[in-house]
């Protein structure tokens, strides 16, 4: 099959491009790294499918951070029919510098120039023949977020493909010295492109003079995060009410009189086992998604690289910069890809230190936990409050370890990071970022959620011949052994159990309360209010927000770092410390009398 | 006259003379728009030490202290 790659500066729109022409789902967001490894789909182009891959942003052809590298070694062996260059048209003055040196791979190329209502609203007027001469290659105007300029896309891509109809590697040895092309490239630009000599006043401007105010930028910061979880909170209850209302009547209309014939431990395994489990996670679906598509505007908006400016005078005390804080809210969503977003960072210790510090992000799984458990144990205004609570506590134990880990990750990375102009993202691609978050969470109930409900229920009801959960089952011996690490922490032993499985997924941990007490959403509340305390209920929090979020964040920690005492050493440490912080808390919590 | 970068008042434009970095991050600088010749204005620093945000044609970059050291401006 014939192969185009597309290349480019970061946060140019490679990827937004890329899902306009594929319908793939590529992640998109206004953050230079978004993209940090190769996505390819098919493409039906002159009457022919055609691969098209999606590659990280790349500066120019010498860099060697994780992300750079994975375009290296894509163009070094992957063979092409040609490249398909994006740029971003408001920024040519620097942009077309790595075209020029794209040349010296001696691929077919086509060059796209993206963002043309940004550059149409600043007044830039680029001499499109005249440039296409001076570059000898097709250039197209487009809007890639708006699907302006898809005809002339297209046609591009065709032409490309029809003019080299035999794929080829990438000369990547061979480089021009980089002083005669920026010679070439001023003269280019001054030839071509024509911009106002003063800025028009924009929205950028205005809106960072408020959000970057040195006094008021972080607690503005701080203070818009709480109002957009307290708004996610706000909308998604009475929509996870409403669902968990609808199981309730699944369950007494349709399950149990469907199973009334079946024999017991049949229709315990299906209610009590599958349906509460599967029944009681799910009730977050729609909370999470809400979540996700308010996560998407943050990413899609320019904030977060403003919070890097925020934030790195305090980081860089702790060892790490402004990005390290930007994948800690990346986190927030999921560990993982906060993760692999690391690989911009070219300096390893850097690297390694953020990844240490970014699992402690309360990402979306915990928060189904502790959306529960509050909920369960708290009045409503002291639950947002423990809620909120746990949010810093997530922060203040990454700053702690990267004040206790800095001197072993010593660094000396230069911080050089674009600051995007803020854009909000389309209807269309809100749309498509829930609907993809939906797919994610329920194939995520359908894999492990299932399996691991599954687990729990034989654990909790086998033999058959004991009352479910009590000390003579599975679980029960299970919990026994585990009793002597978990009761100094005031963590009773079915709630050891559910940490337990934890450590596969925190989606388990809900789906498994719900199975060891055989009870749906609505009544597992009030189960628990009865068992635990505050105190308890807390301790038990704290400790699933800070030991290990997953097996997932274990196995990228291990691919991304390559390393075995590294991935140790994240998994240990993180351990530890919840032990440590549950039993401090739970034992000071007592000894005080509460 | 020429003064380093992060000396430069906020709101204050220069020309970038000369930048003495080691050839990845002068490259790296040159990427971003970072180049002798080029104009730059500093828009705002932040607080405590913190990084600088400067703008080079229409890109807008953050640039830690020590790193502006390194570019040597001259006011215009
Ligand atoms: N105004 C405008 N914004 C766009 C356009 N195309 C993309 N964007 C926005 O630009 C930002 C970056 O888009 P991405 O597609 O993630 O860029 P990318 O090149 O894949 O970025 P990396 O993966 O980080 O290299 C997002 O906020 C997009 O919504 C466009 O044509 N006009
Ligand atoms: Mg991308």
């Amino acid at each position: 099959m014939k192969r185009l790659a597309l290349l480019g500066m970061p946060n140019t729109g490679k990827s937004t491009l890329f899902n306009r022409l594929t319908g793939a789902g590529a992640r998109v967001g206004n953050w230079p790294g978004m993209t940090v490894d190769m996505l390819s789909a098919k493409v039906l182009l002159a009457g022919g499918m055609v691969e098209l891959v999606d590659l990280p942003g790349i500066y120019n052809l010498h860099g060697f951070s994780d992300d750079e590298q994975v375009v290296r070694h894509f163009l070094s062996s992957q063979p092409v029919n040609g490249l398909v260059v994006i740029l971003d048209a408001t920024q040519l003055d620097r942009q077309l510098n790595l075209f020029l040196q794209l040349r010296a791979l001696q691929c077919p190329m086509t060059l796209i120039l993206n963002m043309a209502d940004e550059a149409r609203q600043l007044g830039i007027h680029i001499n499109q023949e005249k440039l296409s001469a001076e570059l000898g290659c097709d250039i197209s105007l487009v809007s890639a977020k708006y699907g302006h300029g898809f005809e002339a896309i297209r046609k591009a891509l065709e032409h490309l493909l029809r003019t080299a109809p035999q794929a080829m590697l990438a000369h990547t040895e061979a480089l021009h010295s980089d002083e005669a092309i920026e010679a070439e490239l001023d003269r280019i630009v001054s030839d071509t492109i024509n911009t106002p000599v003063v800025l028009p006043p924009n929205l950028t401007r205005r809106l960072d003079r408020i959000l970057l105010h040195p006094v008021f930028g972080l607690p503005l910061f701080f203070l818009s995060m709480f109002a957009l979880f307290q708004l996610v909170y706000g909308l998604g209850t009475p929509l996870q009410n409403g669902l968990s209302a609808l199981l309730g009547y699944f369950n007494s209309d349709v399950l149990t009189p469907v199973l009334r014939h079946a024999p017991t431990p049949l229709t315990s395994f299906i209610t009590d086992g599958l349906f509460n489990g599967i029944g009681t996670v799910l009730s977050f679906l729609p909370i999470i998604v809400l979540f996700f598509v308010f996560m998407a505007i943050v990413e899609d908006s320019g904030y977060l690289a403003r919070a890097a400016f925020l934030m790195d005078a305090l980081m860089a005390r702790l060892g790490l910069d402004g990005r390290s804080f930007v994948m800690q809210l990346m986190g927030l969503g999921c560990n993982v890809p906060a993760l692999m977003g690391t690989r911009v960072m070219r300096s390893r210790a850097l690297r390694l230190l953020t990844m240490m510090v970014i699992p402690f992000s309360l990402c979306s799984a915990r928060l189904q936990v502790f959306l529960f458990f509050t909920s369960a144990i708290f009045k409503p205004f002291a639950a947002a409050s423990m809620l909120f609570f746990l949010y810093l506590t997530s922060f203040a134990m990454a700053f702690l370890t990267a004040l206790v880990w800095r001197g072993k990750f010593r660094n000396h990375e230069p911080l050089l990071l674009e600051l995007p102009p803020y854009r909000f993202p389309t209807t269309r691609q809100l749309l498509v970022q829930g609907w993809q978050q939906s797919g994610h969470f329920l194939r995520g109930a359908s894999g492990f959620i299932v399996a691991g409900v599954v687990l729990i229920w034989f654990l909790t009801h086998v033999p058959f011949n004991v009352a479910p959960a009590s000390p003579a089952t599975l679980a029960g011996h299970l919990a026994a052994w585990m009793h002597p690490v978990f009761a100094p922490l005031g963590i009773n032993r079915l709630l050891s159990l559910t940490l337990l499985f934890g450590f596969v997924a925190k989606e388990i941990v809900i789906g498994a309360l719900a199975v060891i007490y055989s009870a749906g959403e609505k009544n597992l509340a009030g189960i628990l209010a009865h068992q635990i305390d505050w105190v308890q209920a807390t301790s038990f929090m704290l400790f699933t927000l800070i030991y290990t979020p997953c097996l997932s964040t274990i196995a990228v920690l291990k691919q991304e770092s390559k390393s075995i005492s590294f991935t140790l050493l994240a998994v240990l440490w993180p351990l530890g410390l919840a032990w440590l912080v549950s039993f401090v808390f739970y034992q000071t919590a007592r000894s005080l009398g509460w | 006259m020429s003064i380093p970068l992060y000396q430069m008042q906020t709101t204050q434009s220069g020309i970038i003379l000369s930048i003495n970095a080691g050839q990845e991050l002068t490259r790296r600088m040159a990427a971003l728009g970072l180049r002798p010749g080029r104009q730059i204005k500093i828009i705002r620093k932040a607080p405590w030490s913190g990084p600088l945000q400067v703008r080079i044609g229409h890109t807008e970059i953050i640039i830690r202290r020590g790193e502006a050291e390194k570019i040597e401006v001259e006011p215009t």
